[in-house]
């Protein structure tokens, strides 16, 4: 027990001894709580409740105990019972407390029977009496009392006796009453639906009750009502509309308010039905397109309970016939969902996802980095409903990876749980879910790793498990076997045949006899029946007339491995001595040091063999990283579309292109890079292009606009990330192509802290070259870049080639010198917040230290320095169409002080590292 | 519709369980084994919802105690963790500043207030103050008999 509950008891009794008739009463009861507290033991606790129990056990059967310490007796029954010990001689006297007991000891008399007694419990026909008495009662406590718990534990056929009265409570004037006499009505009609059938008409009596406590409890019974058959209720749709737009309005009153959302359970409500009334139905539909928009606007608040009714707002919107205006706000929605922070809320917006799809796949699209990711989430939960997702968008394309996808996440169970298994009933069940689930389907590896993980521990810890599994397994064979997969039959008949023997209840001939059902299943392959006749054998003698029959049936298979299975099972069977001597037990011992082989390997060391090293380490050591260790960028242009080189009239989607050839063409080439040659592309570094602020006036924005959608440049900051992408559209590929550069920008905006922007800048096309230039913009430093992708292009109509380049950028590349007086210098220097100081190296070997030092940066770096003042220069440049960053350098001694300053965090650190290489490679 | 609400300590004792459906004795201990490893094994910063079989777990943790709830398919998770909240809030303002030895002592209290909020494993009431009245009806009833009459009011 933790030191706060430690600390809280010792304060407890003044606690209780304020309370001084009430002490007396819980003091029992505070006393078996404050010693159990105090055990250390489960042992400990058995016995002391074994007492506590046996104590009960006489005071409940003395004559003298009143009933005022019966329902202090009964809180204690209910204690052990929570805590796991059956108390159940004292149900009949939870039931006696309820029917003699005053209104306190009825209390917790009803209580003790709804929480002992089951639906179906034999006692409960006691209790029938006592509850139609408390309907009756014009006390209303005891009316609500009977209620609840008719509600709780009342079955099937003790219905018929309590429903006229609780139907009666339906016109009472305490709403309470009314409020509970629907529940219980709704709780029959869940239980028997016939019972209830003639009483629809006051349910919508109880719709249209004034107090809105019971109308919303009537919505609970209407909801399942319609769920079964919407069209007899449709006419109720301007009814449902009506209650919404008021709840909406504000219109209840405001004890009905959550976190100040207007009664939000009864609107999730309202938005459930209309969307099982809306549900391929124009006509309805309409009347609740107004009230379904307004709940879209007024869920605005950042609470959970808003983005509840969100939630079901969108589904409502995609559920019912659809308004396109209503579609897109939904979707908006979902987007605010998904991208949300909150992992709760974007689960539900996965979930929602998941169920929008279904009606428009192309909204996975807009999401896919973030359906990526969460593939990849820490989370069970996440991730799995991500499959599902997947699941939904499933098609011809993409099935096989989504279906690889499922498989890698079944797969990652058994090595999960092999790890970290909280507990041997939950591993035993995960495993029996992976087997059965992804069957056959599994690795090779899986089912025998399972096995030896069983088999490797040792007896006594073990046994726990092998006993859980073996109990497990045996409940499974009870069941349908046909579906079960065959290596799920195979584990399940080794693990029987090897530690049926542990559990010691098992009966061997029921063991036995659901191995030989097996047998006799058709869909068993030959290899299962091998392990299943293995399982037999080890099952100890004993049963020699089962066995036997067994053999006799098999003698005659049309399998020969079975028919000689089958012979030496009945050998063994016969003959014990022999059984004995082949089969004994925990006979395998391995040596897994290769303790055998010591002397071999000493001697062929001594010869001069190299030592033995594992094949990890050998990896290691062949394979140098030749990646710089951090910011590694690739950048994939991955799908460049430039079509036909050779004939630009056969360009597909370039009316724009084509029409501006011309002019085109007769732009001056001077000063733009060739990339392509006779010989094809040439792979060049495109990001230090023209800078993208000052573009080239003679480019049309027409043609600019046109290639920059056929020319998708699909900027991304690391490699994981290009997986990713590759993965994406794999995942999404056939959903909705038009979309696909929205999609695009898209994609670079979810997600990426560090982004590199493509943009094309021009296209330039004569008969046989296409000039494509790109500006790469950095918005967070990294050293370095590498940049790679793929062009295609089409020497003829339907023959695509393709041509990968890549190559590497750093920071440098992306360095421009920024033009300023040394009066803006000094504004800006006071507006930046991040700096950084360093001292460098100083360049001594001419005349002016300083100033030689600077301009070798400026040549390396494309600095520009602003002003030289005596020791001290101050020198700009920024980012390529990004942030700026100012230096201050000063001489001291032998060193150069330098001092950064940039609005980006990260941006000095980088200069200064460039600077250092540049002064260190001058 | 909820199928059970489950209250249970960091150490993974129970501490109150609702069942809104007819289960055997044997189940029930199953799933409350159940419930306890899987929702205590989560990690932070993971969402409040788990799959199993086919229900969905809503589990949200308050100082010390883990409530823990099974929905259908169909139910609305964000919708049954402000239910789990709507429950802490009304044992708050009937303990007073509610901790968990409040619920491990009056437990047959925190039982009552439960079947004023759910019933057949539906919301019944959601307005705080309705429930909080008939709490108070039913307390009344002790007033008026001696050994309650030192009750503190809430």
């Amino acid at each position: 027990m933790s030191d706060v509950v430690e600390k809280t008891l010792t304060a407890l009794p003044g606690l209780f001894e304020s309370q001084t008739g009430a002490a007396k009463i819980t003091n029992r009861l505070r006393q078996l709580i404050k010693s159990i507290t105090e055990l250390t033991s489960k042992h400990e606790e058995e016995n002391l409740i074994k007492r506590e129990l046996s104590a009960i056990k006489e005071q409940v059967s003395s004559p003298n105990t009143t009933m005022k310490q019966m329902r202090e007796i009964m809180v204690r029954a209910m204690y052990c019972e929570m805590l796991g010990y059956d108390a159940s001689f004292t149900y009949i006297h939870a039931i006696k407390l309820a029917q003699q007991g005053g209104v306190l000891e009825k209390r917790v008399g009803y209580l003790a029977v709804s929480l002992f007694l089951n639906e179906g419990h034999e006692l409960l026909l006691l209790l029938v009496n006592t509850v139609l008495k408390d309907l009756q009662s014009t006390n209303l406590i005891e009316v609500c009392m009977a209620l609840t718990v008719v509600a709780q534990v009342f079955p099937k056929d003790m219905i018929p006796a309590v429903l006229p009265l609780v139907e009666d409570k339906l016109s009472h004037p305490k709403e309470i009453i009314r409020r509970k006499a629907v529940l219980a009505l709704y709780k029959f009609y869940l239980i028997a639906p016939n019972q209830v059938q003639h009483i629809h008409a006051k349910f919508c009596k109880a719709l249209s009750d004034k107090d809105p406590g019971v109308m919303a409890s009537s919505l609970h019974i209407y909801l399942q009502l319609i769920r079964e058959s919407p069209d007899s209720y449709k006419d109720l749709t301007g009814s449902f509309v009506t209650i919404l737009k008021q709840v909406l309005g504000g219109k209840l009153p405001v004890d009905f308010n959550y976190h100040s959302v207007p009664a939000p359970w009864l609107q999730i409500q309202l938005l459930r039905i209309l969307s099982l009334l809306g549900k391929e139905d124009q006509s309805t539909s309409e009347l609740m397109y107004e009230v379904l928009d307004e709940s879209l606007r007024r869920a605005e608040m950042n609470h959970n309970i808003t983005y509840a009714i969100l939630y079901e707002c969108v589904k409502a919107v995609y559920t019912i016939h659809p308004k396109a205006e209503l579609l897109e706000k939904a979707a908006r929605c979902i987007g605010n969902f998904v991208l949300s922070p909150k992992i709760n809320l974007k689960y539900l917006g996965l979930k929602a996802l998941t169920y929008v799809v279904q009606h428009d796949a192309k909204l996975a699209l807009q999401h896919q980095m973030t359906i990526i990711e969460c593939l990849d989430h820490s989370d069970f939960t996440i991730k799995r409903e991500t499959l599902e997702l997947l699941f939904r968008i499933t098609n011809a394309q993409n099935v096989t990876v989504i279906v690889e996808k499922m498989l890698d996440f079944l797969c990652y169970v058994p090595i999960k749980t092999l790890t970290f298994a909280p507990d041997n009933s939950w591993f035993i069940q995960t495993m029996n879910d992976v087997f059965s689930i992804g069957g056959d389907l599994l690795q090779q590896d899986d089912p025998n790793n399972f096995l030896r993980l069983l088999a490797e521990g040792k007896p006594e810890e073990d046994d726990q498990l092998r006993l859980y599994a073996v109990e497990s397994y045996l409940t499974v064979l009870k069941g349908h076997t046909s579906h079960l997969p065959q290596c799920f039959l195979q584990v399940m008949s080794w693990v029987l045949g090897e530690y049926a023997h542990l559990q010691e209840s098992v009966d061997r001939r029921e063991v036995i006899r659901l191995l030989t059902q097996l047998l006799d299943q058709r869909s068993v392959s030959s290899e299962t029946r091998v392990w299943i006749l293995s399982a037999l054998t080890k099952i100890p003698e004993g049963q020699t007339d089962l066995i036997l029959d067994l053999a006799e049936s098999l003698s005659s298979s049309q399998d020969t491995v079975l028919r000689q299975q089958a012979q030496e099972l009945r050998h063994l069977s016969q003959d014990s001595q022999l059984r004995e001597w082949v089969l004994v037990e925990n006979s395998c011992a391995v040596d897994s040091s290769l303790s055998f082989l010591d002397g071999f390997v000493s001697e062929a060391l001594a010869a001069g063999a190299a030592p033995y090293k594992p094949p990890h380490q050998r990896q290691e050591e062949l394979s140098l990283n030749l990646e710089p260790y951090s910011f590694s960028l690739p950048v994939s242009l991955s799908s460049c579309s430039i079509t036909d080189r050779q004939s630009p009239t056969l360009l597909s989607v370039s009316s724009g292109l084509s029409g501006n050839s011309a002019e085109l063409s007769t732009l001056i080439l001077e000063g733009v890079k060739r990339v392509w040659g006779k010989d094809g592309y040439l792979p060049q570094k495109e990001a230090t292009a023209p800078p993208v602020d000052e573009p080239s006036a003679a480019v049309q924005p027409a043609s600019q606009q046109e290639a920059a959608e056929r020319i998708e440049p699909r900027p991304e900051p690391s490699t994981q990330n290009q997986d990713k992408q590759q993965l994406a559209s794999s995942l999404f590929v056939g959903l909705g192509v038009g979309s696909s550069v929205s999609l695009v920008r898209k994609l670079f905006y979810d997600g990426f802290t560090a982004s590199l922007r493509g943009n094309v800048m021009d296209c330039l096309e004569a008969r046989s070259t296409s000039v494509c230039h790109y500006a790469l913009l950095m918005d967070d430093p990294h050293t370095n870049v590498s940049l790679t992708g793929t062009v295609s292009y089409q020497t003829q109509p339907g023959h695509t080639n393709t041509l990968p380049f890549s190559g590497t950028l750093s920071t440098a590349d992306f360095i421009r010198p920024l033009v300023v007086t040394t009066e803006e210098y000094g504004k800006l220097w006071l507006s930046l917040s991040h700096d950084v100081k360093q001292n460098l190296k100083l360049l001594t070997d001419a005349g002016d230290p300083l100033r030689t030092t600077l301009n070798a940066l400026k040549d390396a770096l494309q600095l520009h320095v602003v002003d030289i003042i005596g020791s001290e220069g101050i020198v700009a440049c920024r980012l390529l169409s990004g942030a700026p960053c100012l230096l201050h350098c000063r001489v001291n001694g032998a060193a150069l002080a330098m001092w950064l300053r940039s609005p980006h965090p990260a941006l000095p650190d980088f200069i200064l590292y460039h600077c250092q290489r540049a002064l260190a490679h001058h | 519709m909820m199928h059970f609400l489950l209250l249970f300590s960091r150490q993974g004792k129970l501490r109150l369980q609702k069942w809104f459906l007819p289960l055997p004795e044997r189940e029930r201990k199953k799933i409350v084994k159940d419930m306890t490893t899987m929702v205590l094994a989560r990690k932070p910063r993971t969402c409040n919802f788990l799959h199993w079989k086919d229900l969905k777990i809503v589990y949200k943790r308050y100082a010390s105690l883990y409530f823990c709830c099974a929905l259908e398919n169909q139910d609305n998770e964000l919708l049954a963790l402000e239910i789990l909240h709507r429950y802490v809030e009304l044992l708050d303002k009937y303990f007073g500043n509610v901790c968990e030895l409040d619920i491990i002592f009056n437990f047959e209290k925190a039982y009552f207030i439960l079947d004023e909020l759910l019933m057949g494993g539906e919301i019944q009431e959601t307005s705080k103050l309705s429930i909080v009245k008939s709490i108070e009806a039913s307390d009344m009833l002790q007033e008026t008999m001696e050994e309650y009459i030192s009750k503190p009011a809430f």
